[in-house]
């Protein structure tokens, strides 16, 4: 168990330093300099130089490096000179929102994926099993904005029950509500389609196993060996997946945020690219891949408690 | 890559064949026979990419210039599927949209699957300290969300066809390269291998003549599933801005360009590449699957 939550926590700290360096080496490989960037193409030579020298680029860029990781550390993510704020401000407004938004996505997903599955894999190859089995399979063939899209024209052009935008996100609780439901849905819908298409296929393995004939041969009913059987051995899997499919929701989250015009970081991201704003783009970088990599720690932390051939292990 | 890969194994999407009949005949017509959805799916392949790449020859259309007098117009019969914001023929429009999403997902497909394999049968064949390197490079580049980095390469660079393949490759090879793995780590230590081993055959050979011969099946399942996600990130990444300049277009910008349009109730310029996306990405993953459970025969077989 020990063994196992160091090699994770190393391999952890070496995704955040293999990001970290590509973030740092896209910051100097801008063209025309990160001054550049900042000042504007009309900027004076001297002005581009004395910058330069007060943000100590003329230091060898290893030494840039680690001054660069030392001042991450203490939580100094650089200054926006767009939003001209701390870019340290601007994530911890904006992270919890997207965490908000994934978290609740990442439930509903389990919620109603796990236990879909499980009924498909145990009616496999009936009507109902395949009905869901293509339906599934529509969804999975949708980019999440289409189906963001859809939702959109459904519940707000053609029956207006909900609003298209969630710009209003934080005024109040109903608004809210209201307002994250179709941004949810559009993020939740096409992950189901992946833990139901596994969870069937892992009932149909385990079917085949011994421990399930013998629960079988002992009389239990079928529906019961499958819920407290079946269910739970397949359940340390899908805590793995949810860590596995991290990476994926937030890169979905960044699309949904887009569409809806969800004031989350992912809005901020997309923002900041058309405005080139190079040190909140490489903040929100860092934020999000650390989030991704504490989020599929604590998913294998999860999976050691459940799974106790890990815990032994 | 936005749905994900668990790096396991291609998923049958489809309900797996669990009772396996003896069946006698092996032609490849009967295979086809037993597996209609495939064909259906690789017969919609081949239609999507004689539309996109024979279209434009049988249905001549201007597709470079723009023409504000005609723009957003409804279908009629001068142009079948109306025109868009720029004054341009849809219906051609899709056929030149078509090709470099086809482009692009055979690409991918091609080239995520060669370079994974590649690391996937160096690690697994020689194992130890190597195998354990290399793998965990696959699981830490597995961790990072993709699509950030896509808009940060968009607002450094202007893409081109190739960034664009390059960008969702490096995305995208890190399951085969584990699917390859384990396939390599089981196979090298079967019997045939070691005798073979035993008679002297050299590292080459025992690749070339044992490995990587049982491996292609699963390779083929892997790049025929990795081309619907590669046209299905292609779609994001466009959405997100990293499109190739116009006149040049995709199925997904011309689907963000509908969307941007939606409120004016332009439906032309937003099913038409809506659909044609899921129907492309449905067939390749329909054919991803009859391609599974074929390989998974012929391993039964033996």
């Amino acid at each position: 168990m020990l063994s196992y939550l160091i090699r994770r926590l190393l391999q952890a700290v070496l995704v955040m330093l293999i990001v970290s360096v590509v973030v740092f080496v896209i910051l100097h490989a801008l063209p025309g300099g990160l001054v550049r960037a900042q000042l504007g193409p009309r900027a004076s030579t001297y002005s581009v130089h004395q910058l330069e020298r007060t943000e100590g680029l003329l230091k060898p860029l290893p030494v840039q490096f680690g001054i660069w990781l030392l001042h991450l550390v203490e939580g100094n993510f650089g200054f926006s000179y767009k939003l001209n704020q701390p870019v340290a401000g601007l994530l911890a407004h904006y992270l919890p929102r997207t965490l908000l938004l994934v978290g609740i996505s990442s439930a509903l997903t389990v919620a109603i994926g796990v236990p879909m599955g499980l009924w498909q894999g145990y009616r496999r190859n009936r009507p109902d099993d395949h009905a869901l089995s293509a339906s599934m399979l529509i969804l999975y063939a949708m980019p999440d904005f289409l189906l963001g899209v859809i939702l959109i024209i459904l519940l707000n052009l053609d029956l207006p029950v909900l609003p298209s935008t969630a710009t209003a996100f934080g005024t109040s609780l109903p608004t809210d509500v209201s307002v994250l439901v179709l941004p949810i849905a559009a993020l939740t819908l096409g992950n189901v389609s992946y833990y139901s298409r596994y969870m069937r296929a892992s009932v149909i393995d385990n079917m085949l196993e011994d421990y399930v004939r013998t629960a079988l041969a002992k009389g239990n009913s079928p529906r019961r060996v499958l819920v407290r059987h079946v269910l739970r051995n397949s359940l340390s899997s899908t805590i793995t997946n949810l860590g596995l499919t991290l990476p994926y929701v937030f890169s979905g989250a960044l699309i949904i945020e887009e569409l809806f015009n969800f004031p989350g970081i992912g809005l901020l991201f997309w923002n900041a690219s058309q405005d080139r704003d190079y040190p909140v783009l490489l903040g929100v970088v860092l934020v999000v891949t650390a989030s991704v990599v504490v989020g599929s720690l604590l998913a294998d932390l999860g999976y050691a408690i459940m799974d106790p051939r890990v815990r032994v292990g | 890559m936005l749905r994900p890969g668990t790096g396991i194994g291609p998923e049958p999407l489809l309900a797996p064949v669990e009772d396996v009949q003896p069946r006698r005949s092996r032609g490849a017509l009967s295979a086809a026979r037993q597996h209609k959805l495939a064909v259906a799916g690789l017969a919609a392949v081949v239609a999507l990419t004689l539309f996109s790449f024979v279209g434009p020859l049988l249905y001549h259309t201007n597709e470079t210039a723009t023409n504000l007098l005609l723009a957003n117009r409804a279908p009629s019969a001068a142009h079948p599927l109306g025109t868009s914001p720029e004054g341009r023929d849809e219906l051609g429009q899709l056929m030149v949209g078509g090709q470099s999403t086809l482009e692009v997902g055979f690409a991918v497909a091609i080239l995520s699957t060669a370079f994974g394999m590649i690391w996937g049968a160096v690690a697994g064949y020689v194992g130890g300290i190597v195998d354990a390197a290399l793998m965990r490079v696959v699981d830490a580049l597995l961790a990072i969300p993709f699509l950030f980095f896509v808009v940060l390469l968009a607002s450094i660079t202007t893409p081109t066809l190739l960034i664009i393949v390059l960008a969702i490759t490096a995305a995208s090879w890190q399951s085969a390269a584990r699917l390859v793995r384990g396939e390599v780590l089981s196979l090298r230590t079967r019997d045939y291998v070691e005798v073979s081993r035993q008679f002297g055959a050299g590292h080459v050979q025992v690749i070339f003549r044992h490995l990587l011969p049982n491996v292609i099946g699963t390779v083929v399942v892997t790049a025929t599933l990795s081309m619907a996600d590669a046209i299905l990130t292609y779609a994001a990444v466009a959405f997100l801005g990293l499109s190739v300049p116009p006149p040049a277009t995709s199925w997904g910008d011309l689907l963000t360009t509908g969307i941007d349009n939606l409120f004016d109730g332009y439906w032309w310029q937003l099913w038409p590449p809506a659909i044609a996306i899921v129907l492309i990405v449905l067939a390749v993953n329909v054919l991803g699957d009859g391609l599974h459970d074929m390989v998974e025969h012929r391993l039964d077989r033996r």
